[in-house]
């Protein structure tokens, strides 16, 4: 790999690709709204995301302040506390981290890092949000509906999914499945898309082994989930029949509040299967952008390259197969047959292996670095942290036996909140104070940054991590209230009291980040095209922000990876990916 | 300076935190302490490895942070010192996932003697059924189930007769004998979960589930349901006592079978219908 930095392309002729191809907006409309501009809908995903994600967050709030002090606020009873937990779940995992990280992050990302002009379908590609605004318009619109949304638990396990004893029975879980379903299929259009790009589009020079882990993390996150999303859409699909004509897929002979329902012969197991065969490879769908994410921060703020980028490349490889064969350790005590358990415990350590891989290579990365403390260095640190811990927690659920004391209490919600829910959310941030400056031409402002740096990670470390012992302690999740329980003490109220003032002020810190961009937007430091003297091809355009076919009247030609920090005689500390090696050679680089 | 300072004692708090919780596991009732025993080995090579890594991020931070005039390493790759870390790990993973299993190999292999109890979860309530006098459990089915046949017993099977019914009531076990639970429910998913017991397995209408424990310590045990039934999930409450045997044949002797409950229910039906004549 050390011939990399220097490997030449002689001989190249100039890649002009025709500007024509490219249809230029004409009006007002086609611009900004209806615009097939890869970089336009990253923003309209994004601020979607984000909206939707705003009411979670909220919704996490009301869940805190019921689970802090029981009884005291008369509007949450249980019902709709089941009812935010739902809606909570199932917004931050798929409506918000799943779309900003691959309609938001993909579609800003991957033309601009692979060299392209754009996605190369590119009114598919504006299709694709327009579907998914249209699925959290459905999903929202369950806040309004007769009953409310539905309060069956983001996993929606049937038979209870279905049943009256569930809150949001009638309208919410009809509509929940709608929106699934039509989540999905504007995934889809968008996720064709960024597989195609990466294959065919990159540009002259960008072989697979130059691309950024960015690219590569999100590329195999993209993959996986088209392979993994068409369970969950069969599910949603099979769900609604049952709930609707009732036939009966996941619905054995059952009794519904002492009558007998006509349903007979399904099998609610099946729904499980199905659900986690997404919901698996779904936690990696989260986990792989935000590692790719992390490697370029790490190694851009560190000046230094990714430590054993081929390594990482095969690890990302290897977590998405690896993932596809572990998912029912989400149901060891679901009454499965008891004996998948050892295969699915062993798959389920073996992925740690390449995990704690990546997390090797992040911290050697930093090892002999020049560190620079930046806000998305500090996030990507934060990340390395909170992903570990969960990372670890997850060793214990994923060995069988140990996760069946463990399993549904509040150390499982811990955990994932640790690893899927933090450290992705780190990552996120991280990216966004990274990329700022290039989606907008300014800088994000440096201490309202720090202070939500500090107030959101060490806040929500104080959230989580003490969850955990909630949770050996045999405190289950899914309660509204622990009520009078003998073997609670009264200390776990304090603690769930002390969890949810955390909790509140995290929030708060979040309502600065927001001010933050929109106030960066028109009031902060102009950035110039480079600011962190990144090597990627994304900071090397002609115009920042880019402009509608990014890079002018010439594509650019990649000549080295994009790892190419602080080489040695290189006279400044970074060397852009398309920077030819004759200028090195006249520094004296190179031979 | 700061930031790595902060970062270690992050690591530090969470290990602090660990040996001083208050909030800890509730005191073994059951066989499983191989199970504590695995969470407790897990503990130490995790928490070694969240310390290490930690502390190497914080010391990185703290020596190569940005000074005028430092330049990183060029370093792309070092194979010998990955494929070391990758054994490591391995050996790391291999050491928790060896005991784990065999102590599963433990908790799916029910022992010979261990006496049959159903446990049967509906919306929001737990009923038991224990085996009469032949030792075996009449077959039951969610058809049956009515106002005089909570549970769906099959009234033509004789195996079920002298089944012994508890409804809205404590179920008693006896200290030191192995148990085999049957689990069963009649509308959604359950869970049958006493925190003291370790062992918890979901209940799924159409099929029968299973565990199995030895009750080891008496007293008097919080049942609690785990997996997510509806409205009242967390009002889903019962207890199980754990007794001497003698205590438990006492209490045995007092409870009805199902041939008695039927009989009786039939016995109060006529009363009530001569009555109304």
């Amino acid at each position: 790999m050390v011939d990399v930095p220097f490997d030449t392309i002689a001989g190249i002729p100039a890649a002009e690709a025709p500007d024509v191809e490219l249809y230029h907006p004409k009006s007002w409309w086609t611009r900004y709204v209806f615009s097939q501009d890869a970089k336009v809908i990253a923003i309209q995903y994004s601020i979607t995301a984000m909206s939707i994600g705003m009411v979670a967050l909220v919704l996490s709030w009301l869940m805190r302040l019921q689970l802090g002090f029981p009884g005291t606020f008369s509007f949450i009873d249980a019902n709709q506390y089941l009812q935010f937990i739902t809606m909570h779940g199932m917004i931050m995992v798929i409506y918000l981290l799943t779309a900003l990280f691959l309609g938001g992050f993909g579609n800003y990302l991957i033309p601009l890092m692979v060299g392209a002009r754009d996605m190369v379908f590119p009114y598919v590609n504006m299709l694709s949000y327009w579907v998914y605004l249209l699925a959290v318009l459905v999903l929202a619109s369950t806040f309004f509906v007769p009953g409310g949304p539905t309060g069956a638990g983001w996993t929606l396990y049937p038979p209870q999914a279905i049943l009256s004893g569930t809150p949001g029975q009638d309208w919410g879980i009809i509509l929940m499945l709608a929106s699934l379903i039509l989540f999905i299929i504007g995934f889809t259009m968008g996720g064709l898309n960024y597989v195609v790009t990466v294959l065919q589009a990159r540009t002259r020079g960008m072989t697979l082994m130059r691309l950024p882990l960015t690219v590569w993390g999100i590329f195999t996150a993209t993959v996986m989930a088209l392979l993994a999303f068409p369970a969950l859409l069969v599910a949603s699909v099979m769900l609604l029949l049952d709930r609707l004509l009732g036939t009966s897929f996941f619905m054995p002979t059952l009794v519904e509040m002492g009558e007998l329902t006509k349903y007979g012969g399904g099998s609610p197991i099946l729904f499980q299967h199905l659900f986690w065969f997404f919901g698996h490879p779904e936690v990696y769908i989260v986990a792989l952008p935000a590692f790719g994410i992390i490697s370029d921060l790490i190694s851009t703020h560190a000046r230094k390259n990714i430590f054993g980028y081929r390594m990482m490349v095969w690890a990302i490889v290897a977590i998405g197969a690896l993932s596809f064969v572990v998912w029912a350790h989400h149901m060891y005590v679901s009454g499965m047959n008891p004996y998948f358990g050892f295969f699915f415990a062993t798959t389920t350590l073996i992925i740690a292996i390449p995990t704690a891989i990546k997390v090797y290579n992040w911290v050697l990365t930093l090892w002999r670095g020049d560190i620079h403390l930046t806000i998305p260095m500090l996030f990507a640190l934060a990340f390395i942290i909170t992903f570990v811990n969960g990372g670890l927690t997850g060793l214990f659920l994923g060995n069988v036996v140990v996760d069946v004391p463990l399993s549904d209490t509040m150390f499982v919600v811990a955990h994932f909140h640790m690893v899927m829910g933090i450290a992705p959310i780190m990552a996120v941030f991280g990216g966004i104070y990274h990329w700022y400056p290039k989606v907008t031409g300014r800088m994000l402002n440096e201490a309202l940054g720090r202070f939500h740096f500090w107030v959101t990670f060490l806040g929500a470390y104080a959230v989580f991590f003490p969850m955990h012992y909630l949770g050996l302690l045999g405190v289950p999740r899914r309660y509204h209230d622990i009520g009078e329980t003998a073997f609670i003490p009264a200390s776990a109220h304090d603690l769930n009291a002390f969890m949810s003032v955390a909790a509140l002020i995290v929030g708060f810190a979040q309502l600065v980040f927001i001010f933050n961009l929109i106030w960066s937007l028109f009031k902060g430091k102009e950035a110039g095209g480079n600011p962190w003297g990144a090597a990627s091809l994304e900071w090397q355009t002609p115009e920042t922000p880019p402009g509608h076919g990014n890079w002018g009247k010439e594509l650019p030609i990649v000549y080295r990876w994009a790892y190419d920090y602080s080489v040695p005689g290189a006279g400044r500390d970074f060397v852009p990916q398309n920077e030819p090696p004759a200028r090195l050679s006249a520094q004296g680089a190179h031979p | 300076m700061a930031v790595a300072i902060i970062l270690l004692l992050v690591a530090i708090a969470s290990v602090v935190f660990h040996l001083f919780s208050p909030w800890w596991w509730t005191p073994l009732a059951s066989n499983w302490g191989y199970i504590d025993d695995t969470i407790t080995l897990t503990f130490w090579i995790t928490g070694a490895v969240f310390v290490a890594v930690v502390a190497f991020m914080a010391y990185c931070v703290f020596r190569f942070r940005h000074k005028e005039g430092r330049q990183a390493d060029y370093n792309p790759e070092n194979k010998r010192l990955e494929w070391w870390l990758s054994v490591g790990t391995g050996i790391g993973v291999a050491a928790m996932l060896a005991p784990g299993l065999v102590v599963w190999h433990q908790f799916v292999t029910v022992p010979a003697g261990a006496t049959e109890v159903e446990v049967m979860g509906q919306q929001w309530q737990w009923s038991y059924r224990l085996p009469g006098k032949d030792g075996r459990l009449g077959t039951s089915d969610a058809r049956l189930v009515s106002a005089d046949n909570p549970m769906g017993l099959n009234p033509d099977d004789p195996n079920g007769k002298d089944d012994i019914v508890i409804q809205n009531d404590d179920l008693h076990l006896a200290i030191g004998k192995p148990v085999k639970v049957l689990l069963r429910s009649i509308d959604v998913l359950h869970d049958f979960y006493v925190p003291e017991f370790r062992a918890k397995m979901d209940m799924i209408p159409g099929s029968v589930t299973y565990y199995w424990f030895t009750p080891t310590r008496t007293g008097t045990f919080e049942v609690l349901c785990a997996e997510l039934c509806g409205a009242a999930h967390a009002q889903m409450r019962s207890k199980v006592v754990v007794e001497e045997e003698k205590e438990y044949h006492a209490w045995l002797e007092k409870q009805r079978t199902f041939a008695e409950l039927s009989g009786q229910r039939n016995v109060a039906k006529a009363a009530y219908k001569t009555g109304s004549e």
